[in-house]
């Protein structure tokens, strides 16, 4: 059955959602202003008309709350849903991730499982107040006991958010905010799969880029760029910040003998420099260059005039591509 | 006296000044106590369960002093406060402690061996919470006020009346997480029991330092219905918590108690609690110790000399069990640990688990 539809990135959300719910009875949303709003950016638009109040919470404005009742619920056996309203609010959760989602289900010795999704709308690039834009990924994916994911684009947006909803680990669910409103063909019949790895959207012999979230497709035009000029880069998109999936890594830098990582954050220990080490030690007499990386300068977030500066563009990536090529 | 073991309809106050109290520390009963009705049975139930907790606590700190605990953290003190609340729920309501709440522990069950286990390092845990229906000790304070409040929505929503109950200190009052849960629980609507031990003391910080009106004002301006007990009289504190629980039940809403108290003991056996209080406050409230008032009552009422003595005997029991169970505790296998940590399958952990045994194997083989 082909069951495909043109859905942008957070209908895509939406749709998902709605799916999770239906299926699942032990399925609950919560956060800020999701009910009938349907949440500032809209991704539950219509979800708590359909399935009330005690299903689609609108909570006090509490992100520690948020997260730490949704481990309550969990424990008692439903699997939240918790809408974190912007990148920068997460932080007042950031005990309750960190020292009890993260770390609860190996303090029990795999006695509970805490099947809690936080979804996060991140990044840069719609011209915001502070705050509103930040890519935190590495501190989470520094924690043992928790799964990093970032969607790219509708299909995965679907894909993805079903498969950390089906989850029995807790998911941190990135969503590219600037993305939203980009349109994809979404598969509404396959069944939630397990979080995947990462895929390779086109293979490059000369270097390969890696993206996550919003850049994906900043990559995808640096590599659109560099092939008018006859170089063959590859773009892979990680999908799973963490864990990563060293082995497609590895796989397509041995190919391309050069890497470039690019992401939002910051350089300074992010993750590219893990995949930088990781994809080093195991490739190290592949490799042709070092593996690059391309971020935002290690500032805090920048007011919105001098975002683009600030975030890795086209010609940020070709520059470290060219780099790579002539190292 | 005639005992009396019907308990009458008297309804106890929300929100009094004076913290309610059936029994004086000289073991008298009050007259909001005789007004409500002394249960001698149900006294004798309680006495028993502080007697063993206290007997156990006294084991658990000599062992850590004699190497085989890490640390300790004695309950000693505050044994009425958590016998008298755990004793007046349901065992099918669910509870989450802090960490000082060992006869809370011992009431649903735990054995001493299970208890110890997180203080002698071989684990984090060291129960099964749906088995007790008790959750784990939380170090992080006052972070379980909102896993209480959470699950208490999932009994909402599952349309069952468990009292989800959640036990912390006056120190943790002061964290944003216990705040947020009031309000949350308030604002929701939530059937869940605050019970907070105010022992007087966080570490060296007096109360009087850490809030500026005392809790139970507090939670009553956040919405909730809230009580003030004597901490160290078992049979007011389980009258109260009886009532509260009761109300949740019903459907009116979240409520908190705070059970005046005193922490006779340091912090843990890493404190030194003479630096910062004094001898003659410690002796004030050693004073109004709950287990002595209690065992004056029950030989006033006539409680003859073999119960006591049948309990010493249980206790010196107890206490040579809680020896050899912590002498038997074995350290964990690091390798195991790898496959705790999620619940699916995870390359790193896979990975590292593997990289550790190749390591293991290589130092045996040197």
């Amino acid at each position: 059955m082909s069951d495909t539809t043109t859905l942008t990135l957070g209908k895509a959300l939406n749709t998902a959602l709605h799916r999770a719910m239906t299926d699942d009875p032990s399925v609950v949303l919560m956060g800020e202003d999701i009910g009938t709003l349907g949440g500032v950016f809209r991704i539950t638009d219509g979800l708590q008309a359909e399935f009330g109040t005690q299903r689609v919470i609108d909570t006090p404005l509490t992100e520690a709350g948020i997260v730490g009742t949704a481990i309550g619920l969990a424990l008692r056996g439903y699997r939240p849903v918790c809408e974190i309203q912007f990148d920068g609010f997460i932080y007042p959760a950031f005990d309750q991730i960190v020292s009890q989602l993260a770390k609860m289900r190996a303090r029990a010795e795999g006695r509970v499982k805490l099947p809690v999704v936080i979804r996060v709308p991140v990044g840069g690039g719609i011209g915001a107040v502070e705050h509103h834009s930040e890519s935190n990924e590495a501190y989470f994916a520094h924690t043992a006991g928790l799964r990093v994911v970032s969607c790219s684009n509708p299909a995965d947006a679907y894909r993805m958010l079903r498969a950390a909803i089906a989850s029995d680990d807790p998911v941190i669910f990135y969503e590219p905010k600037r993305r939203y409103w980009e349109k994809g063909e979404v598969r509404l019949d396959e069944p939630p799969s397990a979080l995947g790895g990462a895929q390779v959207l086109r293979e490059g012999t000369d270097c390969v880029l890696v993206a996550h979230g919003p850049t994906v497709s900043t990559a995808l035009a640096a590599s659109d760029a560099a092939a008018e000029d006859g170089v063959s880069v590859g773009v892979i998109d990680l999908r799973s910040v963490s864990p990563l999936d060293t082995a497609t890594l590895e796989r397509c830098a041995e190919r391309a003998g050069r890497m470039v990582v690019v992401h939002e954050a910051s350089t300074f220990l992010g993750i590219g420099a893990e995949i930088a080490a990781a994809v080093s030690e195991a490739c190290f007499y592949s490799l042709e260059a070092p593996v690059l990386r391309v971020g935002a300068y290690n500032l805090p977030y920048p007011p919105a005039k001098v975002e683009d500066e600030f975030l890795p563009d086209v010609d940020r990536v070709l520059e470290a591509v060219e780099r790579s090529l002539h190292f | 006296m005639n005992p009396t073991t019907a308990l009458t309809s008297t309804t106890l106050e929300t929100g009094t000044a004076e913290p309610i109290q059936f029994v004086t520390a000289d073991g008298d009963i009050t007259a909001l106590g005789r007004r409500f009705g002394i249960d001698i049975e149900l006294s004798r139930q309680l006495f028993r369960d502080m007697f063993l907790a206290r007997r156990f606590d006294s084991e658990a700190y000599s062992l850590q002093r004699q190497g085989e605990l890490g640390l300790w953290l004695q309950c000693a003190g505050q044994e009425a406060a958590q016998v008298g609340s755990i004793r007046a729920l349901r065992d099918s309501d669910h509870v989450f402690p802090s960490y000082r709440e060992h006869a809370v522990v011992l009431a649903r069950g735990v054995t001493p061996g299970q208890l110890l286990a997180q203080w002698r390092g071989v684990t984090h845990s060291g129960w099964d919470p749906a088995e007790h229906h008790l959750h784990f000790y939380s170090l992080v304070l006052g972070t379980q006020t909102l896993h209480a409040t959470g699950y208490a929505m999932g009994v909402k929503l599952d349309g069952t009346d468990e009292v989800t109950t959640v036990y912390f200190g006056d120190g943790a009052a002061s964290q944003g997480d216990v705040n947020e849960a009031l309000n949350w629980a308030a604002a929701g609507h939530v059937p869940v029991l605050f019970f907070c031990q105010n022992n007087q003391w966080a570490i060296s910080t007096p109360t009087t330092l850490q809030q500026g009106a005392p809790l139970h004002q507090r939670a009553s301006g956040f919405g909730l219905e809230s009580y003030h007990v004597d901490g160290n009289d078992a049979l007011a504190v389980h009258a109260v918590t009886s009532q509260a629980a009761a109300a949740v039940r019903s459907g009116r809403g979240p409520a908190l108690i705070e059970a005046r108290t005193f922490r006779m003991a340091g912090h843990s056996t890493s404190d030194d609690p003479s630096r910062y209080r004094t001898e003659h406050e410690v002796k004030e409230w050693a004073d109004r110790d709950p287990l002595t008032r209690l065992e004056r009552l029950l030989r006033r009422e006539g409680t003859p000399e073999d119960f006591f003595d049948d309990l010493e005997a249980e206790a010196a029991i107890l206490a040579q069990n809680t020896r050899e169970a912590c002498h038997a505790l074995a350290s964990p296998d690091l390798a195991d640990l790898f496959d705790h940590v999620y619940a699916e399958p995870h390359p790193l952990m896979h990975l590292e688990r593997t990289r550790y045994l190749a390591h293991n194997e290589r130092m045996q083989e040197a």
